[in-house]
């Protein structure tokens, strides 16, 4: 019953979504306000968040019970699991991830039918009516191809488990706040589209579309940043980033979310960047389209396996044909028709933003073809596979050209200004870049990109505070700080990142209880190997002691996992974190005569690429809360100087006629 | 006017959708086929498996038969599977040499004794050394090699019935 109430909400969503579209399209079309189907479209947005909301709560319900007559519950959980885990394998799968996104995504679309007043309203209908259209096309994908709530003609006496490597409270949550980002970037591209539709790219559809930006911004960003953690410390191979196409489906939203977030600012403050502004909109939610079918069809292989099929493939694919095609096509035909914005000198802001916006797409165009090209060659027989030695140098290329104007960037003015305004400013940080890289090169051999990484983080670091300088720090506005942290926590990152692959020392040892190996600092003793069970895995787990500099010792515990229900095994590392890096240790196979394959890395430093991705999403949040109360304030202005217009021609006779 | 430029995202993407589609719809091969099938054999020689067949040597295959050689391992499920297929094999006159993969003899031995034994001869690789000098990704696999020691075909993956008399047919044509 409850799986069937979950169903039956879903269908009268989709056939919500269908009703916005129509009514969208047919308000959009008629010129002038005040057409009547207008009066439904908005409702009709609210009414489908509220009626998908249930149907996701159903499912989560389904799940918490452990009802095997559905099938979804029968093939993905497990009674004896933990509730916890329970609860998460509810969108641990493809149908059940498929329902969350639909869910964040009418949730959104009801969210802008209540609450979005700034643009023209035929603008807003074209919107609406966009997003009904994109929503459409994934209910039809979730309820004739990925039905969560198919029930067996049987139940199941027994579940069949959930995924061990998915078994982890941080991947539970992770793909979550992917979502969120994706749903955040079909808001931008369905504001895009609705504004290229009636023509009207306006500052204030930049400032109606920029939250949404900065919050998909924020979300992917988290996204990233746990996801290589979680590659970090699950797959026990001590990298944190494997240029794998499910990590760089997630990376080129994120670059084009970037790239939209300065362009929308920039039409925003300044009305210029329009039909670059719309475009990046198209091609943002296109990654996170083009990232979402690479992961689910399985045309190309990755460590972060899920569930593919490549019958969804194919759906995926007609979806995004259909919507960035459709979009795509939409703007070949009317961009040239869109108003030119203002004109701006290279030496401003604007210049800066501009340079940085064509940085960012060339490395997302680099990310996308590295990814791509695989698949083109593999369409003629040849199987390649691209790693970090084209990524890397090729990146770098424009990572730092980037990286310097971002430190110089925040410091020019709008519309017009000269270098030589900010001579000294620019002074110190090029005398930091050959102080740093003179200082680092001396002190120890480092690889260039290592040399550059470490260099630029200092610069940048420097420069993204020095727009705080001579400026009462209480007065400065809540977004100039959330840029400012944002972009310290870019320089944090680079800094972590540089610093790995500069510093890190490795160390292979098989040692037998009582021996000990030493990496970089640290002196490690294995005491013992011992058999540990959980709920529902056996593992051997090794019982390390660890003392940096003949400190005192620290207990690691490292294990190799088998998980019994599918079995399946997995490594868990075991870290020792301290202010200056991360110990890291994987028990590997057995040896001869008693000794144990034991794998250490002393990294130093390593914390700070997370450090600073947080960092990064902190300046994001600050900046959101900045954006949203500033409109907060002008939305209660505006309102209360309308109801005193009221007043006033209340108060004032009527004209005679 | 520049209206071309406006073109060209759609046109790439439209390039991109083409390629999608043509690899969605192109039957997708999960194997990893061996890069030694033509090549002669790598030189191993292994120590027996089991307390009652001799072990395995590279050298063994110069005598001029053309036989099959089938990697396996006690702890792999195909492989249990796949025994009643390689009896029929070795009924039919196949000539099996098998490989087990980090195995103990203790395994193997219970193993052989459930499944029964169509091997001739069984080399025991602890460390997988030999499986990755063929070019093998996984148990069970197994090769025909000719009399002089190459190896002119691989079947990846558990042979069934309908694999019996191609690997037959594969070891007549590597003997002609």
């Amino acid at each position: 019953m409850i799986a069937e109430l979950g169903l039956a909400a879903l269908w009268l969503a989709a056939a919500l979504a269908a009703l916005q579209l129509v009514c969208g399209a047919l308000a959009a079309r008629t010129e002038g306000e005040g057409s009547e189907v207008a009066l439904i479209t908005r409702p009709a947005a609210v009414l489908q968040g509220a009626l998908a909301a249930f149907s996701f709560a159903m499912l989560i319900w389904v799940f918490a019970i452990t009802d095997l007559s559905v099938k979804l519950v029968a093939t993905n959980s497990h009674a004896m699991k933990p509730m916890v885990f329970k609860i998460a394998g509810a969108w641990g799968n493809h149908e059940g991830s498929m329902l969350l996104w639909v869910t964040v995504m009418a949730l959104a679309g009801g969210l802008i039918g209540f609450a979005e007043r700034r643009l023209p309203e035929r603008t807003m209908q074209a919107t609406l009516a966009a997003q009904g259209f994109v929503a459409l096309g994934f209910y039809a994908f979730l309820l004739l191809s990925s039905n969560p709530f198919e029930r067996l003609p049987i139940p199941a006496l027994e579940g069949m488990g959930l995924n061990p490597l998915l078994q982890d409270l941080g991947l539970a949550f992770n793909p979550h706040t992917l979502y969120f980002g994706y749903v955040g970037l079909w808001v931008a591209f369905s504001f895009a589209v609705g504004a290229l539709i009636t023509r009207q790219v306006t500052p204030d559809f930049a400032r109606a579309m920029r939250p949404w930006v900065l919050g998909a911004w924020v979300f992917l960003t988290l996204g990233i940043t746990a996801g290589s953690y979680w590659a970090y410390y699950e797959l026990g191979w001590g990298g944190w980033w494997f240029w794998d196409p499910v990590e760089n489906a997630s990376l080129m939203p994120w670059l084009a979310a970037t790239a939209l977030l300065h362009s929308a600012g920039v039409l925003a403050a300044r009305d210029a960047l329009r039909a670059w502004t719309i475009m990046l909109g198209v091609v943002a939610f296109s990654m996170s389209m083009v990232g979402t079918f690479l992961v689910r069809s399985g045309i190309l292989t990755s460590v972060h396996a899920f569930a593919v099929d490549p019958e969804r493939g194919s759906f995926i694919l007609i979806l995004l044909a259909i919507y960035i095609g459709g979009a795509l096509l939409l703007f070949a035909l009317r961009a040239g028709t869109v108003a030119e914005g203002e004109r701006f000198a290279p030496a401003s802001r604007e210049g800066a933003l501009v340079f940085n916006n064509v940085m960012l797409s060339a490395i997302l165009a680099i990310v996308l073809l590295g990814t791509l090209y695989p698949l083109l060659t593999e369409a003629f027989d040849v199987r390649v596979s691209v790693g970090p030695p084209y990524f890397n140098p090729v990146g770098a290329i424009f990572v730092v050209p980037m990286l310097l104007v971002m430190a110089v960037g925040p410091l020019l003015r709008w519309r017009h200004d000269s270098l030589s305004r900010i001579g000294r400013e620019i002074a110190l940080l090029a005398a930091l870049v050959l102080a740093s890289l003179m200082l680092i090169s001396i002190v120890g051999e480092v690889a260039l990109l290592p040399l550059l990484g470490l260099a630029l983080a200092g610069v940048v670091a420097v420069g993204s505070v020095l727009p705080l300088r001579g400026r009462t720090l209480r007065r400065v506005p809540l977004v100039t700080w959330g840029m400012v942290i944002a972009h310290l926590g870019i320089a944090v990152a680079l800094f972590g990142m540089a610093s790995d692959s500069a510093f890190t020392r490795e160390r292979l040892a098989a040692l037998a209880p009582g021996q000990a190996a030493e990496v970089g600092p640290w002196r490690v003793v294995l005491n013992d190997v011992a058999p540990v069970a959980g709920a529902n895995w056996t593992a051997l787990q090794a019982d390390l002691q660890a003392s940096y500099q003949g400190g005192k010792s620290i207990s690691l515990r490292p294990e190799t996992r088998t998980f019994w229900a599918p079995s399946q095994a997995t490594t868990e590392s075991a870290l020792a974190t301290r202010w200056n890096g991360q110990l890291y240790a994987v028990i590997g196979e057995e040896a001869d005569q008693g000794r144990w394959q034991i794998r250490l890395w002393w990294k130093p430093f390593v914390t700070m690429i997370w450090f600073g991705g947080m960092l990064i999403a902190f300046g994001g949040v600050l900046a959101l809360i900045g954006r949203l109360s500033t409109d907060l304030k002008r939305r209660t202005v505006t309102r209360r100087a309308a109801a005193r217009r009221a007043e006033t021609r209340a108060l004032l006779p009527e004209p005679a006629e | 006017m520049n209206r071309w430029r406006l073109w060209v995202p759609l046109l790439l993407f439209l390039g991109f959708v083409g390629l999608a589609g043509v690899m969605l719809a192109k039957p997708k091969s999960e194997f990893v086929e061996s890069r030694m099938v033509g090549q002669e054999l790598p030189y191993f020689a292994l120590r027996p498996a089991a307390p009652d067949r001799p072990g395995l040597a590279s050298a063994d295959y110069k005598e001029g038969q053309p036989r099959l050689l089938n990697i396996f391992a006690s702890w792999c499920l195909p492989c249990a599977a796949e025994a009643e297929q390689l009896r029929r094999l070795a009924e039919q006159g196949a000539v099996i040499d098998g490989i087990a993969i980090r195995d103990k003899p203790a395994d193997v031995a219970a193993f052989l004794a459930r499944y029964g034994n169509p091997y001739r001869a069984i080399g025991a690789d602890d460390l997988s050394e030999v499986q990755l000098a063929l070019g093998s990704s996984g148990v069970p696999e197994t090769f025909v090699i000719d009399g002089r020691g190459r190896i002119t075909y691989q079947h990846i993956g558990d042979i069934r019935a309908e694999h019996v008399p191609i690997l037959l047919e594969k070891l007549e044509e590597a003997g002609a």
